[in-house]
């Protein structure tokens, strides 16, 4: 408990030091990375594009913060450790008396700073991304044996259609009413670009 | 829009908007002052409470949740006469020193019990995450130890 409290002082400050790096000029979000074609579809994408366009997003924080590779979630722009030690827990939904929907429900809390949506979850320990390349994500997204045994379309629904992912687009604001840093890509192109990457075979590159 | 839900026990609906904080509906319309605004963030703890029977910090829980749900604060967390272990351990233990987020930690602490009756130190390190600024922790963790003492007792001399 004492740690907790040491923890609360420390990620206060943490807060006040980003608040200022990002209200700072050189702190620009980076932009979407499209296509030259400002109308792409997903016709228009090849496979490689569309890898390249869909890996932008799911390397992103937004993603990446609840697919960790240890037990404890990571928060905020830098992935920094949840706040209070918050930890995975046997069932990716927290341990037993301080559980995700404590505090996160299923719609982002803007007054409070507290991110929610349905499912509100860790992503399962096979699933993690963390510390991965492109094509270890990859590779492992299409494990059956790590993603829950899904087919790809099954894989593609879970992409492009699960709220807990499309939350990466409406992620609110933070405690401090900073707005959270959104994917680089728009969750339209990102969307095509998933299908798009499906319907090519979901080919892999090489490393 | 009206909400319907059971607080300690009782029926009761309210209009109000939805995304009001359940803390503000308990403290400011029912008047159920022991559950405590602290950062208003879900970060502190001190607006603890049950929402069928998981601790929920109250502060950043939009009131529309409760529909039909079961909600109990620290005001209800005894049975009648018979106080719940958290707090009889709590004034055994004499650990409060403000007290202000004490509710706080007993509703954590009766939701910790409720699913692990004996925890570790490590238990309580994992569970109870709560902030007191007079760090009154110490004296709180030999509560919680004492509390189960008691949950355990209170078990055995129910009649089976």
């Amino acid at each position: 408990m004492k740690n907790a409290h040491r923890a609360y002082l420390a990620a206060s400050l943490l807060l006040g030091i980003l608040v200022l790096g990002f209200s700072t000029p050189g702190a620009q979000l980076s932009e979407p990375k499209l296509p030259e074609s400002s109308e792409s579809t997903a016709a228009e994408l090849t496979p490689e594009q569309a890898f390249d366009l869909m890996m932008e997003v799911l390397t992103h924080k937004r993603c990446v913060n609840c697919h960790p590779s240890d037990d404890y979630p990571r928060q905020g722009e830098d992935s920094h450790i949840h706040n209070f030690g918050v930890q995975r827990g046997p069932d990716n939904h927290g341990v037993a008396a301080l559980q995700c929907q404590t505090c996160h429900q299923t719609e982002n809390n803007n007054h409070a700073g507290v991110p929610g949506a349905p499912e509100w979850s860790l992503a399962p320990r096979r699933m993690a991304w963390q510390g991965l390349t492109r094509v270890e994500i990859a590779r492992s997204m299409l494990n059956p044996e790590n993603n829950g045994g899904r087919t790809l379309e099954e894989t593609v629904h879970h992409l492009t259609e699960h709220e807990l992912v499309l939350w990466a687009w409406e992620p609110g604001v933070d405690a401090n009413g900073t707005p959270r840093e959104k994917p680089p890509v728009p969750k339209a192109e990102y969307i095509k670009a998933v299908k798009a990457w499906a319907a090519g075979g979901a080919p892999i590159p090489e490393e | 829009m009206t909400i319907s839900f059971n607080i300690n026990g009782q029926p009761t609906s309210l209009d109000v908007d939805g995304d009001t904080p359940l803390l503000w509906v308990v403290r400011d319309m029912l008047d159920l002052k022991g559950t405590k605004f602290g950062c208003g963030k879900a970060a502190c703890g001190a607006c603890t409470l049950h929402v069928d029977g998981k601790a929920v910090r109250s502060c950043s829980y939009a009131v529309k949740y409760a529909e039909g749900k079961n909600i109990t604060t620290i005001e209800g967390l005894s049975s009648g006469d018979q106080l719940h272990p958290v707090q009889q351990a709590w004034m055994e233990e004499i650990v409060p020193q403000c007290g202000y987020c004490q509710p706080g930690f007993m509703m954590a602490t009766a939701a910790l019990l409720s699913e692990i009756p004996n925890p570790t130190d490590e238990d309580i390190d994992n569970n109870i995450v709560n902030v007191c600024r007079c760090a009154t922790y110490y004296r709180m963790r030999k509560a919680i130890h004492r509390a189960a003492g008691l949950q355990s007792q209170t078990a055995k001399n129910q009649p089976s």
